[in-house]
């Protein structure tokens, strides 16, 4: 396998994509993710310099509009699914000491 | 004959004459829903109780003369990613497990303008991710045909759905082929539109680069009409296209009198099943017969699509997925020390085994040391794949080819080995890189009885083409079949 994925890349991907991984969790996760990008290797074979990067297949414009209010009070609406609401606000923990 | 038989534009009809009404439509609906979730779980969510009020709103405008269109009446299921108001949207994850959208998704706004009647939510791979919807929180979805098989996904749900006669007609949507190989596994039509022909929003976001909402459909007519129904330009999406013609419903005409059909070569090669091979090259020969041109070709990239789809879909989800912290909706852990640790706690309890993997391995190819080497590779390499179908489709019309490998994997046989179930996708993945239109249409059976859909792809917005080919094959092969069961009693 060529891309080994050590346990300090895997504890850097955990804080990029905010996941806590049991440690069996982790040791498959090492394991499937050497095995993806193996397999991304593949791309390697193909000689791309001078090939733009590709985002978006049709020609994709910056779309403007106006700012003007449209959906009302919407409020009460979207406090319905707060997992925690106190009043009008959402609760959160603390968030600085 | 059971009203459940009809195709959705044929119900329609009969409700506009008078001979049923859309209330008896979503009564036989769930009667059949009854008799059959337990056993297949098509759906998440489905209240018999409200759909029927909406059946009998829908059911008086059409007396009123207030709904003529050509879906007027018909029941509807919608995939669980699509944004309902008012009714739960879970995209089959435990993290949305109680959320209730505020607002629907414009899609299944134009479906209740054109009179079509919810009938509740289907299952899916979570988050849309997986091609064997196995991976739903709400348990498995199981294949019409054979109950120890997948229906194929992630859209598996709406698949057998109306495969079962569960509903008359679905909406799934398709990042790699999520409609088109579903609809394949289960014998019924599954149209990936072109980019940017119907309106993301209110779709909650796998890969916004390659995601589109499409229809799942008994036969060509009804996908038709759907597409016509759901897609429009909408100002809420910015790639949301125009221009675009959306007058789907007159390319139903039998004919392909001169239209250039291209074969790649490269997708009958290794790994491709026998008898998958022979139904679809039979399928072409249909088309040949009817008028149209039809030719081998080298389309080429074809092995690099699989690998470029991972890196870019997976680090688009890795973004995306960013937004479920337990915050303002959704699921939130029971226990935690701050605010990091709730939302690792949160993420980590919420999300399944496969969202999770995708996360981490769209968060690696975008970090800084491999952004270059492993995302931005994968952009270059989507440019080739879009030049290697420009090539093609300066040549010809439509591009024909098998949806998926193999016939429907047996259950649990696909999740032990991702990279396998991977390679699953080959056939439909680099059409959603190049924005592509495809469809798949069921042409034949394995010797277990199994579908087998054969794939056809346009070029972008060529969406009247692919449904004038569909067509045309759909109407030509009913007629074959019908005087080989006449032969065979003779």
């Amino acid at each position: 396998m060529a891309n080994v994925i050590d346990d300090a890349t895997m504890e850097y991907v955990g804080i990029l994509a905010k996941l806590e991984l049991s440690d069996e969790e982790r040791e498959a996760a090492k394991k499937d993710m050497g095995r993806m990008l193996d397999y991304i290797d593949l791309l390697n074979e193909l000689d791309t310099s001078g090939v733009e990067p590709m985002s978006h297949v049709l020609p994709a414009r910056n779309v403007f509009r106006e700012d003007v209010v449209t959906n009302g009070d919407g409020r009460e609406a979207a406090l319905l699914n707060a997992p925690e609401r106190k009043e009008d606000m959402f609760v959160v923990p603390k968030t600085f000491e | 004959m059971s009203i459940l038989d009809y195709a959705a534009a044929e119900l329609s009809r009969k409700i506009k004459e008078g001979k049923h009404t859309a209330i008896e439509a979503m009564e036989a609906v769930f009667e059949r829903i009854g008799e059959k979730e337990e056993e297949y779980r098509c759906y998440i969510t489905a209240d018999r109780e409200s759909a029927l009020i909406r059946a009998a709103v829908v059911q008086r405008k059409i007396e009123a003369g207030e709904l003529c269109g050509p879906l007027a009446g018909v029941p509807v299921a919608v995939k669980d990613n699509l944004c309902t108001k008012g009714v739960p949207t879970s995209c089959a994850s435990r993290i949305l497990a109680n959320f209730v959208p505020p607002y629907s998704a414009t899609a299944v706004e134009n479906l209740e303008k054109a009179g079509a009647v919810m009938i509740g939510k289907t299952n899916m791979d979570e988050f849309a991710m997986g091609s064997t919807t196995e991976t739903s929180f709400y348990g498995v979805t199981k294949n019409p045909v054979d109950p120890g098989r997948v229906p194929g996904g992630s859209s598996g749900g709406s698949a057998a759905a109306v495969a079962l006669a569960e509903c008359f007609m679905a909406l799934g949507s398709d990042t790699g082929g999520s409609i088109r190989q579903p609809a394949s596994y289960c014998g019924v039509v599954g149209l990936k539109p072109t980019y940017g022909m119907v309106s993301r929003y209110g779709l909650v976001a796998y890969a916004s680069s390659l995601d589109q909402i499409g229809p799942i459909t008994k036969n060509v007519e009804d996908a038709a009409y759907l597409l016509e129904a759901v897609a429009s330009y909408d100002e809420k999406d910015s790639t949301s296209a125009p221009d675009a013609e959306r007058d789907f419903a007159e390319a139903l005409t039998e004919d392909v009198k001169g239209m250039r059909i291209g074969i790649p070569r490269d997708y009958f090669g290794e790994g491709l099943d026998a008898e998958v091979r022979k139904v679809v090259l039979a399928a072409a020969e249909t088309l040949r017969a009817a008028g149209a041109f039809v030719e081998e070709f080298d389309l080429g990239m074809v092995k690099y699509a699989v690998p470029a789809y991972y890196t870019i879909a997976t680090a688009e989800a890795s973004s995306n997925l960013e937004r479920f912290d337990g915050i303002k909706y959704g699921y939130r852990t029971g226990d935690f020390e701050g605010l990091h640790n709730m939302y690792k706690k949160t993420r980590s309890e919420g999300f399944g085994e496969e969202v999770k993997r995708r996360i981490m391995l769209g968060s690696f190819v975008l970090s800084s040391g491999y952004y270059d080497a492993f995302y931005l590779k994968a952009l270059r390499t989507k440019a080739l794949i879009k030049k290697a179908f420009d090539e093609a489709f300066a040549e010809f019309d439509l591009i024909l080819g098998p949806v998926a490998p193999s016939t429907a994997p047996k259950l649990g046989e696909s999740l032990s080995d991702p990279l396998k179930m991977y390679l699953g996708d080959i056939y439909t993945i680099a059409v959603n890189l190049a924005g592509l239109p495809g469809i798949s249409v069921p042409c034949g059976k394995d010797k277990n009885g199994l579908p087998i859909g054969m794939q056809l792809i346009g070029d972008c917005f060529a969406e009247k083409k692919l449904i004038r080919a569909a067509y045309t094959y759909e109407k030509r092969k009913a007629g074959a079949d019908a005087w080989a069961k006449i032969m065979r009693r003779s």
